[in-house]
């Protein structure tokens, strides 16, 4: 998708909220749609797999700053796995997203993020592991520790929600935005010392590493 | 189904999956016998089938509740193709397994499975319970290839059973329905349509030359439920298998003209064909005049689409998914972009050939539902679709009612006599079904009465014109011309010369009505192309995707 680069979209500029690019991944029926419906639309209701992959759009608020998501929700389902690397190019931000209740899930997940990891840079996007369905917790299979643990060594975000109860739905979509919204405070404060570093040619370097975070 | 030749026996590999895919079974009292009184035939495959069977406790055999009826299935000179002595073949245990009388008396199967006998899809029942019946399959189509021929249908008692052999896929149809074969192999072209819809003819055969046993089951998931809407559609509402023809929503027609001319109007760099819809029918359809004018757009096509942008799973947002239109190109995809517009049943497909243009696609929806507010026809629609005695969004019909003409309760019309330019969009238009027709039994008789009648219409060694039929609870009249083709269902009582009284009346409403019934003009328009290329070879760049 040509205008979704990694950068903002030149409309920041004029006040408008930037624009990021998040897909939802995962396999079929782990509760993607139900999670972007609720995050959207607020509302639950059992769905029919998703064809190919919806679109939802939804501006978030973030007190100081506020960013435009453009959601797409893939379908989970295996016929159309070749066809999601459309889905997920240019994509600013991740949500890998697995069933408690289902280990296979789980390891699905940690397969999408393999196939993430060969189509991005280590840090191009935000990946959040999301383990979803935890109103169904007689049933589980995957602790919260194992998500946590497997989420910490790769470096990713973690959280439990609950989309039929709405559980940590919208804080699952405003912390990713958040971290959204500090890279990219990040990068343009380290855009502003690139340039600073041409001018005066002296600006020490792992100085931006300080910075983060 | 192509005479194979004596070289289409089954490779080893085929005993070998037909013996793995019995193994669950086996506990679950597998009473074969299907290959009992089986001559010696050197094929591997039967022969290890046959083998396996006899190891099964014989006493299973003939299982004494069957009902008669299945007998007739797999029973003796059945046909002159059938090497089975047994009845059907026994069971699996779990639910919908093949004793189960209630699976047993459901009017019509349909199976898919692989070349392999590995379970695809059955309409009824689980397919893991079927693998045995499924084996019984396999068997029968293999011992015919051996012999260097093929199997297309058996005839036993009031059962049918077609076979459809589609590269590595097996489809087969076991119906009890007063349908002909001919309508049951267009059935399961429609099935096998369906799944190549998704998954395109070439990435099925990949995968099965890659691996014989695959279980294709994985990539069809979800679709299953598309495919029994498919199938319970041909006895709840028949007509577009049937005529092979697509239903429009009555629109007057300045108004259709007018969404015409903004579909016309909104277009993007490689869009090839867009759609309006309400409820799966086709309010109009504007298509790319270079890519579909040449390969023209097919109604079994342009009806995939209608069913599949009706499927609930678009309710939400916009989609963007690929598509595969079987009879325009069967190895390809499409991209579609398919939207709710307004938060309507009123919806909007746009199909492209670029994977990427789904901004593109999303702004000429932009522009399409501006334009539509401005006409107004937002309204109009929400109207059309909300006229219904059901409270559903599928009915965009009118009312039998309208024609006036006492003694008449519902039709099927598709004209014949379009201008050859429109040829591409068959048409064809029928009332709601109304009482006496609302219950699903008295749906299913008319359905059926319909399929006779276009059955002996469509005989091909001896075709009528005309036929009056006196049946228990109505009677019907079907006539065939060079200007339309008609289907009619009357009140028991009427007369002949009543009936033709009614005819003429539906007739010369059907001309009155005309313009607001059917798209007298499909709209066409031309698209930049995708990528620039010479316009010789436009109509082979598009759609001729190979797929992922």
């Amino acid at each position: 998708m040509a205008q979704v680069d990694g950068a903002p979209r030149p409309g920041a500029a004029l006040g408008q909220p930037c624009i990021f690019k998040l897909v939802l991944l995962g396999s079929g029926s782990v509760g993607k749609s139900s999670l972007a419906l609720q995050y959207v639309k607020n509302d639950f209701k059992s769905i029919l797999p998703t064809v190919g992959c919806a679109f939802f759009t939804k501006v978030v608020d973030l007190g100081a700053a506020s960013l435009k998501l453009e959601i797409w929700d893939t379908a989970g389902q295996e016929k159309y796995h070749s066809v999601c690397h459309l889905y997920f190019r240019g994509a600013n931000a991740a949500l890998l997203v697995y069933d408690v209740t289902r280990k296979d899930s789980f390891c699905k997940a940690q397969q999408w993020l393999k196939d993430l990891e060969e189509e991005f840079h280590p840090g191009e996007v935000v990946v959040v592991l999301v383990g979803n369905k935890t109103d169904l917790h007689q049933e589980r299979q995957v602790t919260f520790e194992e998500g946590r643990e497997f989420a910490e060594s790769k470096g990713l975000l973690f959280m439990e929600t609950s989309a039929k109860l709405n559980h940590q739905v919208t804080e699952v979509f405003s912390a990713v935005a958040r971290e959204l919204l500090q890279r990219e405070e990040k990068e343009e404060g380290q855009r502003q010392q690139g340039d600073a570093r041409l001018a005066l040619n002296e600006t020490p370097p792992g100085r931006s590493r300080c910075c983060a975070r | 189904m192509e005479a194979g030749g004596g070289t289409a026996a089954p490779a080893p590999g085929d005993a070998e999956d037909l013996e793995e895919m019995r193994f669950p079974s086996e506990e679950a009292r597998d009473g074969g016998g299907i290959c009992r009184d089986l001559p010696g035939t050197g094929d591997a495959s039967v022969e290890k089938t046959g083998s396996e069977t006899k190891d099964q406790p014989p006493g299973l055999l003939l299982q004494p509740e069957a009902p008669s009826c299945t007998y007739g299935l797999w029973g003796p000179g059945a046909s002159e193709n059938s090497p089975v002595g047994g009845p059907e073949s026994g069971s699996g245990g779990q639910g919908g397994d093949p004793s189960d009388e209630d699976w047993r008396s459901k009017r019509k199967h349909v199976f898919v499975l692989s070349e392999a006998g590995k379970p695809i899809y059955s309409r009824y029942g689980s397919v893991e319970a079927l693998s045995t019946t499924m084996g019984v399959m396999t068997a029968l189509v293999s011992f015919v290839q051996s012999a260097g021929d093929a199997i297309r249908a058996i005839y036993a008692e009031d059962h049918k059973l077609v076979f459809l052999q589609q590269g590595p896929l097996l489809l087969v149809a076991v119906s009890r329905t007063p349908q002909s074969a001919a309508q049951l192999r267009g059935e399961l072209m429609a099935v096998h349509a369906q799944i190549v819809s998704t998954l395109t003819r070439a990435s099925v055969a990949r995968i099965f030359a890659r691996k014989q046993n695959y279980d294709l089951r994985r990539l069809l998931a979800g679709s299953e439920r598309t495919l029994d809407r498919l199938l319970d559609s041909v006895e709840r509402d028949p007509g577009a298998l049937l005529l092979g023809a697509v239903r429009c929503v009555p629109l007057a027609r300045p108004l259709r003209d007018a969404l015409g001319a903004l579909l016309r109007r909104c277009t993007a760099p490689g869009l090839a064909l867009s759609v309006l819809a309400v409820g799966g029918r086709l309010v109009t359809a504007a298509q790319e005049r270079t890519v579909l004018a040449e390969c023209r757009l097919d109604p079994a096509d342009l009806q995939l689409l209608l069913d599949w942008v009706g499927a609930p799973a678009f309710a939400a947002g916009e989609a963007w998914a690929p598509v595969c239109l079987p009879r325009f190109n069967p190895d390809g995809f499409f991209y579609a972009y398919v939207a709710r517009l307004d938060a309507m049943p009123v919806c909007l497909l746009l199909l492209g050939t670029d994977p990427e243009a789904f901004h593109d696609m999303a702004t000429c929806r932009r522009l399409v539902e501006d334009g539509m507010h401005s006409l107004g026809a937002m309204r109009t629609l929400r109207e059309a679709a909300s006229f219904s005695s059901t409270p559903s969004a599928s009915a965009s019909a009118y009312s039998v009612q309208a024609v006036e003409a006492a003694g008449l309760r519902h039709f099927l019309y598709k004209p014949l006599d379009i201008p050859d330019h429109h040829r591409q969009l068959p048409q064809f238009t029928s009332p709601e079904l109304e009482a006496p027709y609302s219950r699903e039994e008295e749906r299913q008789r008319l359905s059926d009465l319909y399929h006779r009648l276009h059955a002996r219409l469509h005989n091909t060694s001896r075709p009528l014109r005309l036929i009056y039929h006196v049946a228990e609870k109505e009677t019907l009249l079907a006539w065939v011309t060079s200007k339309f083709e008609l289907y009619t269902c009357l009140s028991p009582l009427v007369t002949k010369a009543g009936a033709i009284l009614v005819v003429t009346k539906l007739l010369r409403w059907v001309k009155k009505e005309e313009d607001r019934l059917f798209i007298r003009y499909p709209p066409k328009y031309s698209t930049p192309p995708a990528a620039p290329a010479a316009s010789t070879d436009q109509a082979s760049h598009n759609g001729l995707f190979t797929a992922p």
